[in-house]
């Protein structure tokens, strides 16, 4: 299996200050869906920027389909951009308030010159994340933060990328919408291959099949979900672990309304 | 007796129905709940109740705090009941602290007050001595250096301890407690559930417990109404809600945290 994008012994500081990363190695295989987990000033929001090319990492190495990520190579930043798409954490900062549904989510379209029907394939990208096309003519203010998450994602995923990268994608959502957008990412993650960042473990459980753990700048566990969360091996995940508050056990066990 | 009892509490904003006929009452020394999501109505019932609605809100119906109505009270009334007779721990610290005034400092504001309201002696090195106390109590480490730094210069763990023994310094019988662990850490949240738990027994307060999250409801109150839309869905023992949820929303509700939960394994 190839690494679309990965980090090779990476380490950043930020001007003047500490370590956020220390010698960071992280694959991102063709396919998988990787959560990454890490309380607040673990280095999370970091390694997304990094991958993202908004910076560059003071040692070690950005690979993109194994090559050196580098930024003044344009013809690898075009071919990058086409692969790599992102959806963040604030629904209401993230869409331009002053654009329609149909500008945003051809944006990527547009930005990488792609040609064809585009307008076929903004709706296209609107129904795959369950919304209709008689939106396209209206203003974010008009949608929830459900909904103006999802149209977040039709813009991710309407040039067809082979990544998406997802910071806190679900965290500023309630429960019952969270539950909705994460079986969105779930149903995009058979399609093509998802790091998503989140600090919230029972998310990232139920959405990834891989879970990386984050503490202090540095990786401190990897592997298959399900076995790291039933035998976690490091203290770390273990007191992490330890800490997400459980429901009951009385709690029925109903099944979905 | 009820402590605090809700009566066809609505709050209205420029026409809008924000809160609408909310009832429940809680008993001295009970822990009550209240679930919902954004837009429930939670956090406005909750300012209802010590006469906080922000400017532009109207609010009808009856609040009865420890035999006072709140609702249409003074300014001046109000003043007298708040801190006495409830306290309020929000989900921001830093928007219940002065954030150019030493912490220490602002805990033994609160102290005097207390004390001078109360008609007890307050001398310099007695308000000294119930700060060094409530900081104890909160568990805060290094007790000399915390009183001596500001705000900024403290973890949020540690600002969220600082405005609880702001709290506990009035000497409340209600402790309000507004998503107080929602911008923690998940480490930090479960001390400070902990610490929660512990000073409600130790005081015999009486516990109204805010939030969206329900395992973290289910771990500390014994009771719970479900909030959405401005509106009571569902009230009743946490064990029987959780158990057997009636109502489609809080059946929705558990099912969606179960998901989550589920997903993390045997606990």
């Amino acid at each position: 299996m190839s690494d679309i994008l990965s980090l090779d012994r990476v380490s950043y500081s930020y001007p003047g200050g500490r370590p956020v990363l220390r010698d960071v190695s992280l694959s991102v295989a063709a396919g998988r869906s990787i959560g990454l987990v890490g309380q607040s000033g673990s280095g999370k929001s970091t390694i997304l920027k990094l991958l993202l090319g908004l910076m560059r990492p003071q040692t070690g190495n950005v690979l993109f389909d194994g090559a050196r990520l580098d930024l003044s190579d344009q013809q690898m930043m075009r071919t990058y951009r086409r692969s790599v798409q992102a959806v963040f954490q604030d629904p209401y900062a993230s869409l331009d308030p002053r654009q329609k549904v149909q500008a945003i989510v051809s944006e990527p379209l547009r930005a990488l010159g792609v040609g064809g029907d585009r307008r076929f394939m903004v709706v296209a990208a609107l129904r795959s994340v369950g919304l209709d096309a008689d939106i396209l003519d209206r203003f974010p203010a008009a949608f929830s933060g459900g909904q103006r998450q999802r149209i977040a994602i039709a813009r991710a995923i309407v040039a067809g990328p082979r990544v998406v990268l997802a910071d806190e994608a679900v965290s500023a959502l309630d429960l019952t919408t969270k539950v909705r957008v994460v079986d969105l990412f779930r149903d995009l993650a058979r399609e093509t291959t998802l790091l998503f960042v989140s600090h919230d473990l029972g998310v990232v459980a139920s959405l990834c099949d891989e879970i990386v753990i984050l503490d202090g700048g540095r990786i401190v566990e990897a592997g298959p979900t399900r076995a790291i969360l039933a035998a976690p091996a490091h203290a770390y995940t273990q007191q992490l672990l330890a800490s997400v508050p459980r429901l009951p056990d009385f709690v029925s066990g109903a099944p979905s309304p | 007796m009820s402590l605090l009892t809700v009566h066809n509490l609505s709050i209205v904003a420029r026409g809008r129905r924000l809160v609408d006929s909310v009832s429940f009452k809680l008993d001295a020394g009970e822990r009550l709940g209240i679930i919902g999501e954004s837009g429930s109505g939670k956090s406005l019932t909750a300012s209802a109740i010590i006469g906080l609605l922000p400017a532009g809100l109207g609010a009808t119906g009856s609040v009865r705090l420890d035999g006072h109505e709140i609702i249409g009270a003074t300014e001046r009334e109000l003043t007298a009941l708040r801190g006495a007779v409830a306290a309020t721990v929000f989900q921001e610290p830093l928007t219940a602290l002065d954030p150019l005034m030493r912490v220490g400092r602002q805990i033994g504001e609160v102290v005097e007050r207390t004390e001078r309201r109360a008609g007890r002696p307050h001398g310099k090195s007695d308000i000294r001595q119930a700060v060094s106390g409530l900081m104890d109590e909160v568990s805060l480490p290094e007790p000399e250096r915390i009183a001596g730094a500001f705000p900024h210069e403290l973890s949020g763990g540690q600002r969220q301890r600082v405005a609880i023994a702001m709290a506990l310094a009035c000497r409340p019988k209600l402790l309000i407690a507004d998503e107080p662990t929602t911008a923690l850490d998940v480490t930090t949240q479960k001390e400070m559930l902990a610490l929660l738990a512990r000073l409600v027994a130790e005081r015999g307060m009486t516990l109204l417990f805010i939030s969206h999250d329900l395992p973290v409801v289910a771990g500390i109150v014994e009771r719970v109404v479900v909030m959405r839309a401005g509106a009571v869905v569902e009230e009743g023992p946490v064990r029987r809600v959780f158990a057997t949820p009636v109502h489609p929303y809080t059946r929705e509700l558990l099912a969606a945290a179960e998901r989550f939960d589920r997903a993390l394994g045997a606990a």
